[in-house]
């Protein structure tokens, strides 16, 4: 009788909570899918342009801060890591393990945030923001040889770096608000061996995230930079 | 017998309808089939406001003069006529209507996997609705339903960024609808719900949530860059600052294209659960119709480019694009000479619902013949930016979606409503509207094939006849439409009560109670025939089907 006790965590439209912890997993797999759909049509447009105005992205690529890059890449891995030590004390049900690595995760999310929006305005003071005081005279440095870019397609660059940068940090934002109330629930105790479906799943969302920025980073920092 | 109990008048059962009659218990429901009635009053409403901007289109060309209105207020008017059709009608109408009542239904279970988020789709929805009433209020857009850069981004001055959000978020009341059906489908079957005895209606409606999911995402950040790029001047999509118009293009019609397969493919599974019931048959060629949905969808995600074959693509790209298209014709195909194979040596019953069949499978074919001429790349130089689009694609929008939502609508009406729709008047009302789309878009294809071009509100008087004929017959399909409405609430309190099953259908939906129970049912059911068994199933009663 006892251990037939209704779990308060199972929705009456599910038979038992395998079926509503699968359905759970799958439906966040298919909202990352619409994730990746979703930044791919930047990764797209940027591809493209970057084929067709090749100096001028080179030229502005190079003007990114390497540094903030490289160090937000580091946050986030180890961010990464964090979440799954967070699953695994869920799934042990050490509750204060738990609530300690899910305010790890939102500190290094915040972290990232902190070093993006130093990185912006870098961008903003040397007027590399689209707009009208967009100002751009560097030059592509071909072996040595300086070539001049039309600003109109360095700005380009710069308005895909904004674009998906941009929508990169507001997933990372809301990404830190899904973690700061997790973090909340478990420590309330929420979330028991039996149930943490929770956890998973945002662990899933934030790790997506993360793997956007591992394309980013080289894309947008690194691959214009070989000599 | 004297020991024999006659029950007095049957005790009222609980049912979705009557479990709650506050504004409160409709507007905080999880209960799929609520959320499904939610979606067909505002999708209802959205129809007859995109009707009356079709009317005033028609109207207006009932004359070769511009008289009834000014230039742009014509490019407004045939713009809010698209979006509202397209965006707030033909995407959800058959899955967030007949697809989100049904879903649970068909595959036996309780619920759709995420029933509030389920619920937050139609409150996406009516967001977008009202985002959109707003922007039309305030003078509406004039960039024509695709948002064609760089005309969105630096030409026009109207309502661009609000049109544009209320269909991002429009967009995202699709993937949730899109989500929830296909998690219901892998997860929630009922005991013996196999995949090969899935009713096609659910193959249909699973492929459409793939296209969903897959396709709505890209056009939501294509219209975010437009926004971005109209309010910050980027140079995103104009060539004067680098960028590229013909990107634009590609990413919207790499979702707007496969969105037209998001439309008609729930009308198709629709279809055939129509052609199996009153042709009491099992249904011909039932794999291969499941599939023919699946190899739509995929390939439906092939062939964007055939709208970009005159915007300066390259030769070879066009080729393969054309190719494709043609391509894409085999599995829809495959379906039409499967029903037509069900009919054969059928046992026909003409009832309303199997009258829309009739009239979809004929309107479809049309339409989807059409869609060939286009695909070749010489026919559509010709008849690019003609009325010839505007009548090919209304056949296969018009034609089919309305046709199978209508078709559905009567079938599953009794379990919807527990109450019988009036067999004459339905009739009749098909009749409006197979006889007036004819009139309205056939004389269309005539009018692009000797060179009116679209879009335009005044026309050189010798197409005057066919554009009289056209208006004529868009006020005979008006009648048709605006007839169900009534009758069908007219039923709601009149219409005789309607058993379980009035058609002796086959499939989980006609097991249990009309209306259904709020969890459809009173005990798991458990699967162990296939679907469409209509050998083992009696004929459709003669006489209007009425609890006695």
């Amino acid at each position: 009788m006892e251990h037939e006790a209704h779990n308060p965590a199972l929705l009456h439209h599910f038979a038992d909570a395998q079926q509503q912890k699968n359905a759970a997993s799958l439906g966040m797999w298919l909202f990352l899918v619409t994730e990746i759909m979703f930044f791919g049509g930047m990764f797209c447009a940027y591809l493209i342009y970057r084929l067709a105005h090749f100096n001028a992205f080179a030229a502005a690529s190079q003007q990114l801060n390497i540094w903030m890059g490289a160090i937000n890449t580091a946050v986030l891995i180890v961010s990464s890591v964090t979440v799954v030590l967070a699953v695994k004390a869920a799934e042990q049900g050490k509750r204060k393990l738990l609530t300690g690595y899910l305010v790890v995760t939102v500190l290094l999310g915040l972290t990232f945030l902190v070093v993006k929006g130093f990185e912006y305005k870098e961008k903003f003071e040397k007027h590399h923001v689209p707009g009208a005081s967009f100002n751009f005279t560097e030059k592509f440095d071909d072996n040595g040889k300086q070539i001049p870019v039309n600003p109109k397609e360095a700005e380009l660059f710069f308005s895909l770096y904004f674009a998906m940068t941009g929508m990169h940090a507001l997933h990372m934002i809301i990404g830190c608000g899904l973690f700061g109330t997790l973090a909340v629930l478990a420590w309330k105790g929420h979330f028991t061996p039996g149930y943490f479906t929770p956890i998973e799943n945002a662990g899933l969302y934030w790790h997506l995230v993360d793997i956007i920025w591992i394309y980013l980073f080289p894309l947008l920092y690194l691959i214009s930079r070989h000599s | 017998m004297a020991s024999t109990v006659i029950p007095a008048t049957p005790a009222p059962t609980t049912n979705y309808l009557n479990n709650g009659h506050s504004l409160k218990s409709w507007l905080l429901t999880t209960d799929h089939k609520r959320i499904a009635m939610l979606y067909l009053l505002s999708v209802t409403a959205f129809f007859f406001l995109g009707g009356f901007f079709a009317m005033l289109i028609r109207l207006e060309l009932l004359t070769p003069e511009g008289d009834l209105m000014q230039a742009d207020t014509y490019n407004k008017v045939f713009t809010m006529h698209g979006m509202i059709m397209v965006f707030f009608f033909l995407i959800p109408v058959v899955p967030a209507v007949l697809g989100n009542f049904l879903v649970p239904l068909m595959v036996g279970a309780k619920d759709l996997a995420f029933p509030r988020i389920n619920l937050l789709s139609w409150y996406l929805y009516v967001i977008a609705g009202a985002l959109f009433l707003h922007c039309m209020l305030n003078g509406g857009v004039d960039t024509g339903w695709t948002f064609y850069t760089p005309y969105s981004t630096v030409g026009s001055n109207t309502n661009v960024i609000e049109a544009g959000l209320a269909v991002f978020i429009a967009g995202f009341s699709s993937i949730f609808t899109g989500l929830n059906f296909i998690v219901t489908v892998h997860r929630m079957r009922a005991p013996g719900m196999t995949w090969d005895r899935l009713p096609l209606f659910i193959w249909a409606n699973y492929a459409t949530a793939l296209i969903m999911i897959l396709g709505t995402p890209v056009v939501a950040i294509t219209i975010v860059l437009v926004a971005v790029e109209r309010v910050f001047h980027l140079g995103i999509f104009d060539p004067a600052l680098g960028g590229d118009p013909l990107l634009f293009q590609h990413l919207f019609w790499f979702y707007s294209h496969p969105a037209v397969y998001i439309m008609i493919l729930p009308s198709m599974g629709v279809i055939s659960e129509l052609i199996a019931c009153f042709a009491r048959k099992r249904i011909f060629g039932y794999k291969q119709i499941a599939l023919s949905s699946i190899a739509i969808a995929v390939i439906g995600f092939l062939v964007w480019a055939h709208h970009m074959f005159v915007a300066g693509i390259s030769l070879y790209a066009a080729m393969i694009f054309s190719f494709l298209t043609f391509f894409v014709g085999v599995p829809s195909a495959v379906k039409v000479f499967n029903w037509t194979a069900t009919l054969y040596k059928g046992s026909i019953t003409y009832a309303t619902p199997m009258l829309y069949a009739f009239g979809f499978i004929g309107l479809f074919t049309i339409g989807g013949l059409t869609g060939l001429f286009l695909a070749t790349l010489g026919i559509d130089v010709h008849v690019t930016d003609t009325y010839f689009v505007v009548a090919h694609f209304h056949y296969v929008m018009v034609g089919g979606v309305l046709m199978g939502f209508l078709g559905g609508m009567h079938f599953w009406w009794p379990k919807i409503s527990g109450r019988m729709y009036p067999e004459g008047w339905a009739r009749l009302s098909a009749l409006f509207v197979f006889v007036g789309f004819n009139l309205t878009f056939f004389p269309q294809f005539i009018l692009g094939y000797v060179g009116m071009p679209r879009r335009y509100w005044q026309y050189p008087p010798e197409f005057q006849v066919l554009n009289v004929l056209s208006t004529a017959g868009s006020s005979v399909l008006a009648v048709g439409y605006l007839l169900p409405m009534i009758y069908f609430l007219w039923s709601l309190r009149y219409g005789p009560i309607a058993t379980d099953n009035p058609w002796n259908a086959a499939g989980l939906e006609w097991k249990t109670t009309s209306p259904p129970p709020t969890f459809n049912f009173d005990e798991t059911p458990v699967v162990t025939w296939e679907a469409y068994n209509y050998d083992e199933i009696p004929d459709v009663p003669l006489e209007v089907p009425v609890a006695r």
